[in-house]
């Protein structure tokens, strides 16, 4: 965390752009910028700017937002819910359409199943996700009218709306994690389909699902949770694209709106929050793997 | 479709085993508008911002407001007498005027907000210059004492666009200048919702019950601000494509600046229609940074303005000749400044003329660095066309690409372009911001006090001073032009035509008025 912490401050200050000449506007003088830069407590060496940010965060301050003049945890609490809703339905939604399409891609390997299932894991990985959106934006929202364009529904709201709008969100997200999980899925069965305990099994009279189910999947498990874990990283890119398409105020687009107007504070939090995120979820996929496989021990 | 649509909605809301809620009750009269941009800060005087400008009039209002004409007309005045010298302007407040707060307006809150303002904008300070004393006389009158005659005074406080010297509350105008207030109690005609305000998702405004309009019909920015709505949301949506399948779907009413690019969808679809709002449009602008070779030296200058025509600008950017003008005059057209004199031969991409210039001023092929900004429609095509006009004409040109923020914090750089620093930029401006010497940002030609680019030139501040000083409009518009036959001769920048931004708006919406500010009064919804 510390090297992460490091490493954005350093690049924000590396980076080209002022967030005084952002925030005095178009018509400024260069006075008035360098008034703001003062306040802002941007004169300051870029160390001694780190230090006082460093020992903040360590206190649980992540400091005020240069433009919003709101504090950086309450901006951020405000954009949780929909990104957690949006990851977790696009989670839900992906796991529960690429694991089954990948058993079956195994189990009915060579046949024109496994071709489409591949066909279309291929086509998934290869489409933009913003290109995704778009289409089904069109189709669905303006060719049928099904479901709205854009936005989001706070849960509190009501339940019909925050449905509504997580559809397409959802859909567009987890095409890019169905491919992924389909694919693994289909490579991690194919190989347990042709272990000894599932040949032992099938000559014990056992049926295919069973088999399948109990001896296959459970034994392929570890690899495709482990790529669910790793999915997290793909998941914050692909939320910062869907949520600036479909106009969800979440995280993804709180760094976008902070990293294009250099807005530090928000920027570092946010960055921080991701990778902690990132780390507690891997710790969380190398705990699980002693659930699915008893031998693995730590 | 909509019966479709309820019953996939449904059936998915089975399938997510979950009880619905009901629906939030909502305002009859919601109107839902995407903006040029997300608002961030709501200090319309510590920021030029434009959006912030306009918040700023959802919920100010000021002493005096620009009609559609370009005339100064009172606005939270009930009148206003200058004395037979033309040193003292007494101004008396209308009756009724409250803040949202429903505490009474006075004079003493109209001195401080004039104070704060005056020490950050840049038309406010040279007001500040002639003023002896600022006061309030009684709850209902202020009073202003010149030193010397000038007709700034109604200019100033009427100035349509930023800074617009809002009126707000004495508690609040007497923050310091360099802090953002943090109470947006205004006496304007919409109430800021601050406990709404999500940026990056939405700003709402709801009606102010008690606003007290004017009896006259609205005419620009002044007039009667009579609110139709229950309540305005400004909703963030970054992603232009996105705000233009909302307003075609009707989860939108309007759409304050559609990319050009996209006006043809928008005109296809019957429930839409495009209005231009502001007829005074904005104005594309080449700058110098005059600080560094080659263009310290007038001729250089001159080269480019020669070199450059107004067109090819226009059509790379725009396209569609219905939203671009061609106008030469340094002050815009269709505004009391607008001349053509000293302008014959400039514009023209007269290269021979150029490449004489540069000959004669002794170009020794120095690259120019060129800012071109990449992330603004708006502006994204006009460097190349710089590039090119300006290569044909002789010159070797970096042009070095950038986001829009990158580029205004390096414009603040004085360094030489080798070392970070810059030779010219593109950029624009809206008309009501430069309608005047005093007024236009980059006519300034007070080196140091000068905004980026830094020109130095003793003749074109003594003629902005004479402006200052002039009451007689005729005699002004003398100046005026003198200023802009100076300014071929010292180019602080080059004025490439005028473009216009239409609005889309679903058709029950109507009322707009044409305004240099999108304004939500009068605007009234259908069903």
């Amino acid at each position: 965390m510390g090297v992460v912490a490091i490493f954005v401050f350093s690049m924000l200050r590396l980076t080209a752009g002022d967030p005084a000449a952002i925030i005095a506007g178009d018509n400024a003088t260069s006075q008035q910028v360098a008034e703001i830069r003062v306040r802002l407590g941007l004169e300051r060496p870029i160390p001694q700017q780190f230090i006082i940010w460093l020992g903040n965060v360590l206190r649980g301050d992540f400091g005020e937002s240069f433009f919003f003049k709101k504090k950086v945890a309450e901006l951020i609490l405000e954009r949780v819910e929909p990104t957690l809703a949006l990851s977790m339905s696009t989670m839900l939604l992906a796991v529960a359409t690429a694991v089954p399409l990948g058993v079956i891609a195994a189990w009915k390997r060579g046949t024109w199943i496994d071709r489409g299932v591949m066909g279309i894991s291929v086509l998934g990985f290869s489409v933009p996700v913003f290109v995704i959106g778009y289409a089904l934006i069109y189709l669905f929202a303006i060719e049928l009218a099904w479901l709205p364009v854009q936005g989001y529904q706070r849960l509190r709201e009501g339940f019909g709306g925050f449905l509504e709008r997580l559809v397409l969100p959802s859909l567009t997200l987890a095409v890019i994690y169905v491919a992924l999980i389909a694919r693994i899925t289909r490579a991690s069965v194919l190989e347990v389909l042709g272990a000894d305990h599932v040949r032992t099994a099938r000559a014990k009279g056992l049926a295919e699902l069973p088999v399948l189910l109990r001896h296959v999947l459970r034994n392929a498990a570890v690899p495709i949770v482990t790529v669910i874990g790793l999915g997290v990283a793909l998941l914050i890119g692909g939320v910062v694209v869907t949520e600036s398409v479909y106009s969800i105020p979440g995280l993804g687009r709180l760094i976008v709106d902070a990293v294009l107007a250099r807005d530090y504070p928000t920027v570092q939090a946010v960055v921080l929050l991701f990778s902690v995120v990132y780390v507690v979820i891997n710790l969380l996929v190398d705990l699980t793997y002693t659930f699915l496989d008893p031998r693995i021990r730590y | 479709m909509r019966s479709v649509r309820r019953l996939a909605v449904a059936v998915l809301s089975l399938a997510w085993l979950a009880a619905g809620t009901p629906e939030p009750a909502r305002a009859e009269t919601a109107l839902r508008v995407v903006m040029h941009s997300d608002l961030k800060i709501v200090d319309p005087i510590w920021t030029t911002a434009y959006i912030t400008r306009n918040h700023g009039y959802m919920i100010y209002d000021t002493l005096f407001a620009t009609d559609v004409k370009g005339e100064i007309r009172p606005q939270m005045l009930e009148k206003y007498d200058v004395s037979g010298d033309k040193l003292t302007y007494t101004m008396t407040l209308r009756d009724g005027l409250l803040w949202h707060d429903g505490k009474p307006v006075t004079a003493e809150d109209c001195v401080a907000s004039i104070k704060r303002w005056a020490a950050k904008d840049s038309m406010g300070q040279k007001l500040m210059t002639f003023v002896s004393e600022l006061v309030a006389v009684n709850p209902k009158t202020l009073r202003i004492v010149l030193k010397e005659p000038t007709g700034l005074v109604l200019g100033a406080l009427g100035k349509p666009s930023s800074n617009v010297p809002f009126m707000m509350p004495r508690r609040v105008a007497e923050t310091d200048p360099g802090t953002q207030i943090s109470d947006f109690t205004g006496s304007g005609p919409f109430v800021f919702k601050k406990e709404e305000w999500k940026p990056g998702d939405k700003a709402v405004y709801v009606k102010f019950a008690q606003y007290k309009p004017r009896g006259e019909a609205p005419s620009g920015l002044a007039g009667g601000k009579v609110v139709k709505v229950d309540r305005v949301e400004w909703r963030a949506i970054p992603d232009h494509q996105t705000a233009i399948n909302a307003l075609l779907a009707g989860e939108l009413d309007y759409i304050e600046a559609p990319p050009h690019d996209l006006l043809p969808v928008l005109k296809k679809d019957a429930g839409i229609r495009l209005e231009d709002i502001n007829p005074l449009g904005n104005q594309y602008t080449f700058r110098f940074n005059m600080l560094h070779k080659p263009f310290d030296n007038p001729k250089v200058r001159q080269a480019v303005y020669y070199a450059f025509n107004q067109k090819d600008f226009l059509e790379a950017v725009i396209g569609d000749p219905a939203y671009y003008k061609v106008c030469k005059a340094l002050f815009p057209c269709g505004t009391p400044l607008e001349s053509l004199k000293g302008m014959d031969g400039f514009l023209d991409s007269n290269f021979e003329k150029a490449k004489a210039l540069l000959k004669e001023a002794g170009y020794d092929g120095t690259h120019i660095v060129l800012m071109h900004s990449t992330d603004l429609v708006v502006l994204t095509n006009l460097a190349p066309v710089a590039k090119s006009l300006m290569e044909r004409a002789g010159f070797k040109v970096d042009m070095q690409s950038m986001d829009w923020q990158t580029l205004v914090a390096r414009r603040a750089k004085k360094d030489p372009p080798a070392a970070g620093g810059w030779h010219a930029f593109l950029t624009s401006w809206v008309a009501a911001d430069i309608l005047n010497p005093v007024m236009a940002g980059f006519v300034n030609a007070g080196c140091d006090k000068a905004m980026f680019g830094w020109p130095c030139d003793a003749e074109i501040e003594k003629l902005r001073d004479q402006f200052a000083r002039e009451t007689d409009p005729k005699k002004q518009k003398a100046i005026a032009e003198a200023v802009q036959v100076r300014i071929t001769q010292y180019p602080t920048h080059i004025h490439l035509g005028q473009w216009y931004q239409p609005a889309a708006v679903r058709k029950n919406v109507d009322g707009l008025l044409a305004a240099p500010v999108p304004v939500f009064w009068n605007i009234q919804k259908g069903n």
